[in-house]
Parts: C-alpha cells; sequence; structure tokens
C-alpha cells in the first residue's frame, strides 16, 4: 500500500528532525510543566480538585498550540512545502504524516505531563487518560490542517490560536468530562465522534488548502 | 424592490409582534423579543450554510463567482450572528438581570460560531488575494457547518459538570397569533438578509469590475 508507506515516510521523517534538532520538544515540555506550577498559584485555596482536573487541559490545549506553531517550519523555511505537493502521491498523505508526527510529540509530552500532574494535583483515572488519547486525535488531525492554512497566511503564528481555539472547546468539553463526570463514556463517544468527523473532513480538504 | 418588500415586510412583523400578539403570561414585554430574537438566530445559521455551500461548490466545481458568494454569505452570517448575541443579552438582561448567562445554549453556541467566523475574517484578509485565499477560506466556511453540531453536542454534554441547568427556555409556548407574529418576523429577516446580501454581492461585484477596468486602463 504505497499511500499508507508515503505517510510512513513523512511520519518519519519529522520524527528524525525532531530527534536531530531537538528545538520543539524540550521547549512544550518546559512550557507544560510552567503551566502547571502557575496554575497551583492560580487556584485559591478554596477550589477543589476538580477545578484542577480542568486546567489540565487548557495547559494541554495550549501546550499543543505551541508544538503546532512550528510543526511547518521544516517545510516552509525550506521550501519544501511545494515539492512535497507535486510529488505524484496522495496530497493527504502529507496531512497525515505530519498529524502522527504530531501525535508522536504530543504523547512523548503528555507522558511527562501526565504523571507531574499526578504529582502536583491528583491522580488521573483511566476514562481521563482515555479522553486525553482520544482528544489528541482530534488536536493533531484538526490543528496540522489549521496549521498549513496558518502558514499561507501573512500573519502565521499569531492567527494559528484564533482558528483552533473555537475548534477545541468541544475537545475540552469532553476531556474534561470524561476526567470528572460520573458518565465518562458519553464523552469519550463524544470525543471518538469529533475525530471521526474531523479527520475525515481534514483528510479531505488538505489537498485543497496546499494547492493553487 | 426586494429591499422594499423586506422593508415592508420587517414593518409588518413589528406592528404584529407589539400590537397583535398577546402578552406572554410568564415574562411580559420582555418576551417580545422572542419574535426577532430566534428568526434572528435562525437566519444566521442559513446564511452560514448557504456560504458552506457555495464554498462546497467552489472546491468541487472551481469557477469565478462562488467565492464571493461564500464569503458575502458569511459576511451576513456573522453579522446576524452578532446581533442574535446582542438580542439575546438584552433579553437574559430583562429575563434574569444579568448581561451575559452561560445557561442558554443556544447562546453559547453562537459565542463559540461567532469566536469562529471573526477569524475567518482574520484568515482572509492575511492571505493574496488569489486561488490559494478562496481555496483555503472555502475549506474554513466547511469545517465551520461541521462545528455547528458538534459544538450543540458539546455545549449540551458540558451542563453536567459545567453548572445545573436551573432555568431551560426552549421556546415559548405560542398561540395562534402569536404563531403568526413569529412566522411573518421569521419570512422578514430572511428576506431581509437576502436582500442584504443581494446588496452587498452587487456592490463586490461593481467594485472588482471597477479595479479591472483601472488595471486595464492604466
Amino acid at each position: 500500500m504505497r499511500y499508507f508507506g508515503d505517510v510512513a515516510a513523512l511520519a518519519r521523517k519529522d520524527l528524525r528532525l525532531e530527534l536531530r534538532a531537538r528545538d520543539t520538544l524540550p521547549a512544550m515540555l518546559l512550557f507544560v510543566l510552567s503551566t502547571l506550577v502557575v496554575f497551583h498559584f492560580a487556584l485559591p485555596t478554596g477550589a477543589d480538585e476538580v477545578a484542577a482536573q480542568g486546567l489540565l487541559w487548557v495547559a494541554l490545549v495550549f501546550t499543543a498550540l505551541l508544538g503546532l506553531a512550528r510543526a511547518w517550519a521544516p517545510e516552509r523555511e525550506g521550501g519544501a512545502l511545494e515539492g512535497l505537493v507535486l510529488a505524484p502521491s496522495d496530497r493527504s498523505a502529507i496531512w497525515l504524516g505530519k498529524s502522527a508526527a504530531v501525535f508522536v510529540f504530543l504523547g512523548l509530552i503528555e507522558l511527562v505531563a501526565l504523571p507531574a500532574f499526578a504529582l502536583f494535583f491528583s491522580p488521573l483515572q483511566a476514562e481521563g487518560i482515555a479522553g486525553a488519547l482520544l482528544a489528541n486525535v482530534g488536536i493533531c488531525a484538526v490543528g496540522t490542517l489549521l496549521a498549513a492554512m496558518a502558514a499561507a497566511s501573512r500573519t502565521r503564528e499569531l492567527i494559528l490560536p484564533l482558528l483552533f481555539l473555537p475548534l477545541a472547546i468541544p475537545l475540552v468539553v469532553g476531556g474534561v468530562g470524561a476526567s470528572v463526570s460520573t458518565e465518562p463514556g458519553r464523552y469519550l463517544v463524544f470525543l471518538g465522534l469529533y475525530d471521526a468527523v474531523f479527520a475525515i473532513l481534514c483528510w479531505a480538504s488538505f489537498e485543497y488548502v496546499v494547492s493553487e | 424592490m426586494l429591499a422594499a418588500l423586506s422593508a415592508a415586510l420587517v414593518g409588518l412583523a413589528i406592528v404584529l409582534s407589539f400590537w397583535v400578539a398577546p402578552e406572554d403570561a410568564d415574562q411580559g414585554i420582555s418576551q417580545k423579543i422572542f419574535y426577532f430574537h430566534v428568526p434572528i438566530a435562525l437566519t444566521a445559521y442559513a446564511c452560514f450554510g448557504w456560504g458552506a455551500w457555495k464554498a462546497l461548490r467552489l472546491l468541487w466545481k472551481g469557477g469565478d463567482g462562488y467565492d464571493l458568494e461564500s464569503y458575502v454569505a458569511i459576511h451576513q452570517g456573522t453579522i446576524f450572528g452578532a446581533l442574535t448575541l446582542a438580542t439575546g443579552s438584552i433579553w437574559a438582561k430583562a429575563s434574569w438581570g444579568h448581561w451575559w448567562v452561560w445557561d442558554s445554549n443556544q447562546l453559547v453556541l453562537f459565542l463559540v460560531l461567532f469566536l469562529f467566523y471573526s477569524a475567518y475574517f482574520m484568515l482572509r484578509f492575511s492571505i493574496e488575494e488569489g486561488p490559494r485565499r478562496a481555496n483555503v477560506s472555502a475549506v474554513y466556511a466547511l469545517f465551520g457547518v461541521a462545528l455547528i453540531p458538534v459544538s450543540f453536542f458539546a455545549i449540551r454534554l458540558a451542563e453536567d459538570f459545567i453548572h445545573p441547568t436551573t432555568f431551560t427556555r426552549d421556546g415559548p409556548q405560542m398561540t395562534g397569533t402569536m404563531f403568526l407574529a413569529f412566522c411573518v418576523s421569521w419570512l422578514a429577516i430572511t428576506l431581509l438578509a437576502y436582500t442584504l446580501y443581494r446588496v452587498e454581492l452587487l456592490g463586490k461585484r461593481l467594485d472588482g469590475n471597477l479595479r479591472e477596468l483601472r488595471e486595464a486602463l492604466s
């Protein structure tokens, strides 16, 4: 299956670039840890641990934004995006490969951030972690496409949060619900639904975002 | 001609809402705002849907007109969305004493959509004019209509842990005259939106033609 071979090659390229340059991941890591510390000071003593669960999602969304702002930087700086678009493969493979790489980055960050959150505030249930994984898929799918749109614009990093945050609201609802609600199943199903709808939409429309 | 008809219908809607329809037993005169608030909201949805349809036609078939039509429709939708928030805010102040309440799912949904479509304009005007801008705007418009139902369900789900819903306001229980006033108002606002859409589209097309002529002459 040549399509998935292309996707794997592109994802591998991004992972290898990050492994050599090591600029985005350490920054995201430090950002999420600093944000969690800020939250400790932002929560007054009366606030219960449920409020902290909500703030975790704020931290995750903004850390993801930090990483997404740099997602297309290698292609933009080297002018590689035109080359990829001209290549004789399905253009949606570019989006899928990039999303997969961003998913791995975000997963690695959460591998540190979630235990840190459990240490600073309160431990997470299994449903919360499942919610985080499902929401990751949505963040990476939608965020990668929006980052490509932002790369086409004059204002670049400035506009990505504006595009991303309204679309991230359902993900935050799903994630927080999975963590704090008495019926987390509904929220996990909702997150799955969001992922399905928007992944298909991104997959189908990426071609139009990068081509004339 | 279209403008005159819209003006007449809006006038009729105002007369019907304020003088003919009876006052609501619970809410009194502040309920009257529903005759405008709900049609404006429905019209905003219709504009966003229309803009997304034109965007889909653009991506599917290509061609010159669709980008401008999609943009103007979304522009109208955003204006009517802002009006929805304004009228909803007035209603909230009259009903509950606060200018903004998170209880009304429809208002929260419109807030999210308003933010989303405001970003549409920021995106559109930060890209150079051309096919790239048309494509990117079209894709974003399609994301908008996908967001409407997803956000709606998200806000419904969020009720459980944000705060318990103590006020339910699904819509007024309407008697015959009230329903008539509502329908006339709905038709009036829809026609108004369509008129504004046509006027703005014509204006922008004339702008474009004028610019082309200037460039051809210089």
